[in-house]
């Protein structure tokens, strides 16, 4: 139980309108985007500024609090809900400043509580650009970007989340500041922290401030939809596209099963027949060679046996080839009242495997599955449709996941291309990896965290 | 107590199948205007349905602090148009509120209103009507452009708030009834002029009739309507919302007509929508008569461009206009491109585009009266973007974001009219 005192003094911190302690605020920060069990935090704080979150930080560490960070909630592996017992939440969203726009020097530095796309549009304004675009990105955080790795459509091409991070400074348990990493492309003084820090899902310290790698914006782009009667056909050329030494920004796959759950909810005209479709854009700095690209990619789909490819002319005519991919999830949401997203990627080379593999695991289920993804790095969102209340259905969602991970880790794959472990997903880590592994990351853990405050439970477990 | 608890979790449990659809990915976020101000996740559709399913499954003890969560909501409708997931908040949330308030009990002053006045047209006409003789007495005028009023005194209600004045004569006393048959346009409609445009835009009621007469459209306009029923409903007090549908029903079924028209987004949304989704409980014969009128009623501007096909945009110069997309138009009914392009009629008009035009106003009927604070941070949003477009009027197709918008407005002392947008079609005429 948190005393008194203590909530005084968090209040005297914060503000009262900052210490969130009714039961009905505690229980609308007891869940997120994964289907898990909801657990009650006792606290919720939001600290303002900087130095708020590193005394927030520090009483919960003196007063043996678990903290759990808060971004926006998004995650789809449980790194939100909070710890079983005497957890606290400590809310980003109060820090969501965007302290600099480097012109010059092309980064960033924003505090971890703003928005992703909020911050796309800033930069973009000023005609750089900031790529990894996260579905969630209306809403998500970039410290809950950092935190989770997170990926997105143009992964393939520009990365995902590490590739952009610089610079991470970071509040310890104890509430010291530590710096990591900074503004220079080229920065080798200690340590690599900023890299340990991205994907630690709020494990090894709180953020404070990211830096933020900004590029030149591509100028010209160009999209196409490509059908293919065989899967297998779809993910070859996958490969062969890469293949042929082009990489394009953004290359999605769409299965049968999505294509029809798709055109049932837009009726847009999709090839309900076909096998899979694939989505390809390309881009870059100059139109004429762009569009050399988009022929040549044109070209590779056909002599791949492409049954039909579908080349948009125009802004408009793009935004309806997209239009399907966009309404992969709201469509797939629609047909059951539970989805569960997964994220099994594998090398590129074992797509087809991979889309045999989660087939068969629905027909032996009986459950059903659509399947589309970011097919360019091999990042696969099996997605079941069922209903979380059917318990006999919900066990059998349960075994369907646990062998499509197994195949993942067979095909040479891993657990998450970019969902997160969380809790989740933290009992396979050790076969995705080693025992030893295991054991070398907690005891980072046990140096940096010893009594495990920071959101305890989530990756490598308790 | 802990009985009752376990009988408001039992009827909660009917929204069960509807909740369940929630896959709480939090892209309500994004969109909901109260949360971008309080930026507390229990403010939010996917905070409010876990806490309904929470007390539905008994893990809250506490349904008072459920019902505030619930009820500081603006209706707005933003989250369900942007959800993946399909979730039908406002239905959830209108039947939520219904359940919880019932059993939470309805304030007294909210029982004098509803279920005192407002199902008593006679009665509700009659207390407005001395009302607006004495209203001078106590307020005065605030900005003569708008046309507002603030208070005199330190009044309790009102406060700080710049407000429209009721109408000197109620459209029903300017035009108690009309009932003629259709011209050359071949329609024939019944006009629901709704409880604002009566008593406040009496004006906006009577260009509707100048302009569906100008059309040749025959008007069905009887006596004796009585109010939609949002803000009964809103509230929770399902009883009262009954019988208002029950009275308009029995007043609208005399007659035949094609359409039944408003110049109200909030009334078309209520009688379209809300009349039949809140009719579950009644006979099949009953259902059926709700389904065979809500069928029937549609927004004036879609009325005009989509069945009588009279706008034909011109290039216009003059008066730069700008346009407030209402949520029950936009967000609930899809109607959003026609009052655009009848504006881009009238060539004395110059139509810009605001930033964040269906941005929610803040209005929310009764949640202004309840949240004035949020209520007034939403609506100064509204009021920056309206300012920077840099129109001298900004039109919008419902009288209560009319009165929400006046009053942001005048309190920043903008020389900016708000009109309907029937008006600034008339005028081309
Ligand atoms: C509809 C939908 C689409 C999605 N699409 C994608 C996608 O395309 N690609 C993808 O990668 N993910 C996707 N996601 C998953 C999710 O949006 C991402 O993981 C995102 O990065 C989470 O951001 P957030 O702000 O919501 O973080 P949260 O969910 O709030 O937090 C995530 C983790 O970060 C930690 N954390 C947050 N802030 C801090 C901080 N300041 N310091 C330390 N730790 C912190 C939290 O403790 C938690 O462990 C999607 C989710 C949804 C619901
Ligand atoms: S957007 Fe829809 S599904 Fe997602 S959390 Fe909000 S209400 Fe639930
Ligand atoms: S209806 Fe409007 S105010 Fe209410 S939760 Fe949805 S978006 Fe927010
Ligand atoms: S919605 Fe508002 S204006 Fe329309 S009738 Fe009802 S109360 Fe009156």
């Amino acid at each position: 139980m948190i005393s008194t005192s203590l909530l005084t003094e968090f209040k005297n911190l914060l503000g009262k309108d900052n210490v969130l302690d009714s039961e009905s605020d505690r229980h609308a920060y007891s869940y997120d985007a994964a289907v898990l069990d909801a657990v009650i935090p006792e606290l919720v704080l939001r600290p303002t500024n900087s130095e708020q979150l590193g005394k927030t930080v520090a009483l919960c560490n003196e007063n043996n609090l678990p903290m759990t960070v808060r971004g926006a909630g998004t995650n789809l592996s449980g790194g939100t809900i909070p710890t079983k017992e005497h957890g606290v939440v400590i809310l980003t969203n109060g820090l969501n400043k965007i302290l600099e726009i480097n012109e010059q020097d092309l980064y960033a530095v924003v505090q971890p509580g703003v928005v992703t796309a909020k911050f796309a549009a800033e930069v973009a304004k000023r005609g750089l650009f900031y790529p990894p675009d996260p579905g969630s990105q209306a809403v998500s955080t970039l410290g809950g970007n950092v935190s989770e790795n997170a990926g997105g459509l143009r992964g393939l091409k520009y990365g995902v989340t590490k590739d952009y991070v610089m610079g991470v400074n970071f509040w310890n348990v104890e509430g010291e500041y530590i710096k990591s990493g900074g503004k220079t492309v080229k920065c080798v003084s200690g340590f690599n922290l900023s890299q340990l820090m991205v994907a630690s899902e709020g494990t090894l310290g709180v953020f404070d401030e990211i830096i933020l790698k900004l590029v030149p914006p591509p100028v010209a782009s160009k999209a196409m939809l490509a059908e293919f009667n065989d899967i297998n056909k779809a993910s070859e050329t996958v490969a062969a596209i890469i293949a042929n030494k082009i990489v394009p920004c953004t290359l999605e796959l769409l299965d049968n099963a999505t294509i029809n759950y798709v055109e049932d909810y837009t009726k847009a005209g999709l090839p309900t027949d076909a096998a899979a479709i694939l989505l390809i854009e390309v881009d870059g700095g100059h139109m004429a060679l762009v569009e050399d690209d988009a022929e040549k990619v044109l070209e590779i789909c056909k002599k791949n046996g492409a049954r039909r490819v579908q080349m948009a002319k125009d802004a408009a005519e793009k935004n309806k080839l997209w239009e399907a991919r966009r309404n992969a999830l709201p469509a797939l949401a629609r047909a059951r009242p539970t989805t569960v997203l997964e994220d099994a990627t594998v090398p590129r080379s074992q797509v087809p495997a991979m889309i045999k593999a989660i087939n068969d695991v629905a027909a032996k289920y009986k459950l059903q599955i659509g399947t589309f993804g970011h097919a360019g790095d091999g990042n696969l969102h099996p997605t079941i449709l069922t209903d979380k209340r059917d318990k006999e259905e919900f066990h059998r969602v349960e075994q369907a996941v646990d062998e499509i991970f197994d195949v993942a880790l067979k095909l040479g794959g891993t657990l998450s291309g970019e969902h997160g472990i969380g809790t989740a997903k933290s009992k396979w880590l050790e076969k995705e990896t080693t025992k030893a592994t295991i054991i070398y990351s907690r005891k980072l853990k046990k140096a940096v965290d010893p009594n495990y405050l920071l959101n305890p439970g989530k990756i490598i477990g308790g | 107590m802990t009985q009752d608890v376990h009988q408001l979790a039992k009827m909660l449990q009917e929204l069960d199948d509807q909740m369940v659809t929630c896959m709480k990915c939090g892209m309500c976020q994004a969109v909901c205007p109260i949360f971008a101000e309080t930026m507390s996740e229990g403010d939010v559709a996917r905070g409010k349905i876990a806490l309904l399913e929470n007390l539905s499954h008994e893990m809250i003890k506490d349904p008072q602090g459920v019902q505030d969560k619930l009820n500081k909501c603006l209706l707005c409708g933003s989250c369900a148009a942007n959800c993946p997931s399909g979730v039908k908040v406002l239905d959830i949330f209108l039947k939520a509120r219904v359940i919880v308030n019932t059993y939470m009990g309805l304030s007294a002053t909210k029982k004098a209103i509803f279920q005192g006045l407002l199902t008593k047209p006679a009665l509700f006409n009659s207390v407005l009507d001395v009302a607006s003789k004495f209203q001078g007495a106590f307020t005065k005028e605030a900005n003569e452009i708008i046309g507002s009023s603030c208070s005199r005194l330190n009044m309790p209600v009102i406060g700080e708030r710049h407000f429209m004045p009721l109408a000197k004569k109620s459209l029903r006393k300017l035009e108690p009834a009309r009932n003629t048959l259709p011209g050359k346009s071949g329609y024939r409609v019944a006009f629901f002029p709704g409880c604002v445009i009566d008593k406040i835009y009496p004006h906006v009621g009577q260009t509707v009739l100048k302009v569906l007469t100008h059309h040749e459209v025959g008007i069905y306009m009887p006596a004796g309507q009585a109010c939609c029923g949002i803000p009964a409903l809103a509230s929770g007090d399902k009883d009262s919302f009954d019988k208002l549908v029950k009275r308009n029903l029995e007043i609208f079924e005399k007659e035949n007509f094609d359409y039944l028209l408003t110049a109200c987004a909030t009334c078309t949304a209520t009688m379209h929508e809300l009349w039949p989704l809140m009719s579950g409980d009644k006979t099949q014969s009953m259902r059926d008569r709700i389904a065979a009128l809500s069928a029937k009623v549609m927004d004036i501007n879609q009325f005009l461009v989509d069945v009588l096909k009279v706008a034909h945009p011109v290039e216009g110069h003059g008066t730069k206009v700008t346009y407030h997309d209402p949520c029950h138009l936009k967000k609930s009914l899809k109607v959003s491109e026609q009052p655009r392009a009848l504006l881009k009629t009238n060539p004395n008009v110059e139509f810009v585009e605001m930033a964040e035009p269906d941005r929610c106003c803040g209005s929310g009927g009764s949640f202004n009266l309840q949240h004035y604070e949020l209520s007034k941070e939403i609506g100064t949003r509204k009021r920056d973007n309206i300012v920077a477009s840099g129109a001298s009027v900004v039109t919008t197709g419902c009288p209560a974001c009319m009165m929400q918008i006046s009053d942001m407005l005048s309190q920043h002392q903008d020389r900016i009219a708000v009109k309907h947008v029937i008006e600034v079609y008339a005028e081309t005429l």
